[in-house]
């Protein structure tokens, strides 16, 4: 008999289903095959005319029915083409999951194509734009538009479509939301409020403003001429994300709950951590002491020692900032010993997935467990010397991998990390 | 019976139109025949209740902080404040950096003059989307993005009051004030946390904020009226407010063991979504408020009804179906508050508990009196759109 309950006596969360979508495909098997294949995803961007715009490149999701209807419809359907596939995985009724649903998504505004098109309507009044658009407005006889703009929406369809259980909550902690969308899982299941929990991350908002933001930020790679080799973690030429689109999904669920049903075990959620900062609104405090807690509050939650880990997928996003503070914290935490455990970064292929990257990547951990295979860090042409560590360069390796550490940061001081086995120990 | 991980209220922080902090509200609230502050003109035919005159300096110390945010991040931030303020958790390195933190958000504001520039430019460009590309990279400010990210309220009540133990934010119009206050209460239950900084702000003086109703056709137009009477009038039903609500929740051990004082202890949280399209709002309604109110005596409902004509009126049935309920409907005085709403609810439920006393009705023609002391009082949420939530508050 299997042990279902934790060092600290909790029910173990177990992970019975997967789902990802991300500019290298739909779904698992594409996607790994060609992450472990070192394939990148980043490409031209023809979403939208690329004047004026220093960066070119994204690794946009333009392939879906909804890649050219705006933000909310495309982040709706990466949510649930992953969360289908997901429960599918996991052998429940995808009409009828019966758990709770929490969702990481992008904040949400009205869509430049419809601002311009509610106010170009009705050019006869001499009023101010806003005045206009709100005239116009109040005479919509659907909703449509509406839904768009209301941060609930995406997840209240998600919950008709998958028939979650209660009010589903829709979350953002930055770039760590997929991770928190987890961690939210794991404690409710932790807390005995349910058996299951399907956390969704999902980002389908690449348009042209959010992109001109990041840039206004330098925070985005202008590396356009060879778009596939932008993404440089950890690289000394590295010089910014590349923005793109994605979502992940797991089905959560405790142990118990899963070996009854007959469930396959794809790995555990040991573990999660957090630690907010309160440097900087976009920057990390220098000496990493927030991240280096979100990683030590995660191994303490797992219940594991700094040794047990056999390797972290990072958040490695390629900016200069996010990868020296990344590092600073593993060195801290691991010791010496970081220089000789692999630590690879996903974004180097998929860009960085913003609200998914999170759950896209805790996705991508778990099948690195399972298939005994660590995606390498492409583009590691150039390493920065003042970072050493073993990013897997360029190539894939076989490996048996029980356990990773999987981190995620984000601006406004998120850092959430989660570690995930996999075996229930 | 009290039990060591009850889930108290600690600190209440507040900013409506009527003024900023529990103390004023309670006075303004307990006067009979309160008028509300109103503002028909700026945004007309739409009447918004404003923001009071604020000094942000009283919260938000240094100048830079401040013009980092726009008013609506800063209005959280302050409210945040006051809260940590009123119990004895600001400037305390320890509490703080061991606090929690849920945090229900909508979008900041948007630059309304790029906007209207970009338009105009549209009305005689077909290549709107080079437009776009031209006015963005060269007008818009850096820093808006960061005002305007809904995780950055957060993440500014980090920065200025140092809340660093975690920090989470939840989207989705008032649904998020109601879960961001179930799971906080649901984590100190559980021995997850021991204190949490929980609550929102909502700044609706801007033009963007009321188009987020009016995409639907939700707000009321024409002459002002109370929160229960504006089915058959003019527009949708609702009148916004700017204002904001934070609460310090603690578990009950850690509270006493701090010697704070306790307004109140915080109940059942209990949420749902309705398919509404399906009409079971009605009953969905009803179902919380068995789940959340035991049946007793006499109840006093702290109600967040919006105005919007169908959730209102589904609200109201279900709540004046109960005899021994006396329902207040808050908006009537402080205008909707969306993500903040539930939050507000509650804290007034708890002043009402701790006061020992009700309010006197909002709305004469609509409400009815309440006699006696209020030993619980329910505070509810229901959506003007979607997501439904109600609390019981009860004496500490």
């Amino acid at each position: 008999m299997a042990n279902l309950n934790d060092h600290m006596g909790r029910p173990i969360v177990a992970v019975t289903g997967i789902g990802v979508v991300t500019s290298l495909g739909v779904g698992k098997t594409d996607n790994w095959a060609a992450l472990t294949s070192g394939t990148s995803g980043i490409h031209p961007i023809t979403r939208f005319p690329i004047d004026q715009l220093n960066t070119r490149i994204s690794g946009m999701v333009d392939f879906l029915p909804s890649s050219s209807k705006g933000a909310s419809p495309l982040t709706y359907e990466l949510a649930e083409l992953a969360g289908l596939e997901a429960v599918t995985e996991a052998g429940l009724d995808s009409s009828d999951f019966g758990g709770p649903l929490f969702l990481a998504s992008p904040p949400v505004e009205l869509d430049w194509a419809e601002r311009f098109s509610l106010y170009n309507s009705d050019k006869d009044k001499d009023d101010t734009a806003a005045e206009r658009l709100l005239r116009v407005a109040r005479s919509l006889r659907e909703l449509d538009i509406f839904e768009t703009t209301q941060f609930g929406s995406i997840a209240d369809r998600l919950a008709d479509r998958l028939g979650t259980r209660g009010l589903p909550i829709t979350l953002s902690t930055a770039c760590a939301s997929g991770a928190t969308a987890i961690q939210l899982g794991v404690e409710a299941i932790r807390r005995g409020e349910c058996d299951r929990a399907l956390s969704i991350g999902a980002d389908g908002s690449a348009t042209a403003e959010a992109l001109i933001r990041f840039s206004l930020l330098s925070a985005l790679s202008t590396h356009n001429d060879i778009p596939e080799k932008a993404s440089k973690p950890f690289s000394r030429d590295r010089d910014g994300f590349v923005l793109a689109e994605g979502s992940g999904a797991l089905v959560l669920e405790s142990l118990e709950a899963a070996l009854a049903r007959g469930a396959t075990i794809l790995g555990v959620l040991s573990g999660c951590g957090e630690k907010a900062d309160d440097f900087h609104r976009t920057r990390s405090k220098p000496d990493a002491s927030p991240a280096i807690a979100a990683v030590r509050a995660a191994l303490a939650d797992a219940g594991l020692s700094e040794e047990e880990i056999d390797y972290v997928n990072a958040h490695g996003t390629s900016t200069p900032e996010n990868d020296k503070m990344e590092h600073l914290a593993l060195s801290t935490v691991f010791g010496e010993r970081i220089g000789s455990m692999p630590v690879s970064s996903n974004k180097s292929m998929i860009g960085h997935t913003l609200s998914a990257a999170g759950a896209v990547e805790a996705a991508f951990s778990l099948m690195t467990m399972r298939e005994g295979v660590i995606p390498p860090t492409i583009n590691y042409d150039n390493p920065d010397p003042a970072i050493v560590l073993d990013v897997v360069p360029n190539k894939k390796r076989n490996a048996q991998v029980r356990t990773v550490l999987s981190n995620s940061f984000g601006f406004g001081g998120q850092n959430t990390c989660l570690v995930m086995a996999r075996e229930p120990v | 019976m009290s039990s060591p991980r009850d889930v108290v209220i600690t600190g209440i922080g507040l900013v409506s139109s009527l003024g900023e902090g529990p103390d004023a509200h309670w006075q303004k609230l307990a006067q009979p025949g309160l008028q509300p502050v109103l503002e028909a003109a700026r945004f007309a035919p739409y009447t918004v209740h404003p923001l009071p005159e604020i000094d942000w300096n009283l919260q938000i110390a240094k100048r830079g902080d401040q013009r980092q945010m726009e008013t609506w991040q800063r209005l959280g931030t302050y409210v945040a404040g006051l809260a940590l303020d009123d119990a004895g958790i600001k400037g305390n390195d320890e509490l703080c950096t061991t606090m929690d933190m849920v945090v229900a958000a909508g979008g900041g504001e948007r630059d309304e003059a790029v906007d209207a520039a970009i338009l105009a430019a549209s009305e005689s460009r077909n290549d709107r989307d080079v437009l776009l590309n031209e006015k963005l990279t060269t007008e818009l400010r850096p820093t808006l993005f960061l005002a305007q990210l809904s995780n950055l309220l957060a993440g500014n009540i980090s920065i200025v009051h140092k809340v660093t133990g975690s920090s989470r934010t939840f989207m989705g119009e008032e649904g998020a004030g109601v879960a961001a206050v179930e799971t906080a209460a649901a984590r100190i239950r559980s021995g997850q946390s021991t204190h949490i900084l929980v609550g929102g702000a909502f700044q609706t003086e801007h033009s963007d904020m009321l188009l987020g109703y009016e995409l639907a056709g939700y707000l009321h137009r024409g002459p002002w009226k109370p929160v229960w009477q504006r089915q058959g009038a003019e527009g949708g039903g609702v009148v916004t407010g700017s204002g904001g609500a934070f609460l310090v929740l603690e578990q009950r051990e850690h509270a006493i063991s701090r010697g704070r004082k306790i307004y109140a202890e915080l109940g059942p949280v209990v949420s749902g979504r309705a398919r509404r399209s399906r009409g079971e709002l009605d009953t969905e309604i009803a179902s919380l408020l068995s789940q959340a109110a035991l049946p007793g005596g006499k109840l006093l409902a702290l109600s967040g009804a919006s105005g919007a004509h169908a959730a209102t009126t589904a609200e109201k049935a279900v709540l004046d179906a109960n005899p021994a309920i006396a329902t207040r409907g808050f908006s009537t005085l402080t205008g909707h508050m969306k993500e903040a709403q539930f939050p507000f609810a509650v804290a007034l439920a708890a002043l009402a508990v701790e006061r020992k006393a009700a309010y006197p009705v909002f709305d004469a023609a609509a409400e009815k009196p309440f006699e006696g002391i209020p030993a619980s009082v329910l505070a509810t949420a229901i959506g003007y759109h979607q997501f439904e939530g109600m609390a019981l508050v009860n004496a500490a």
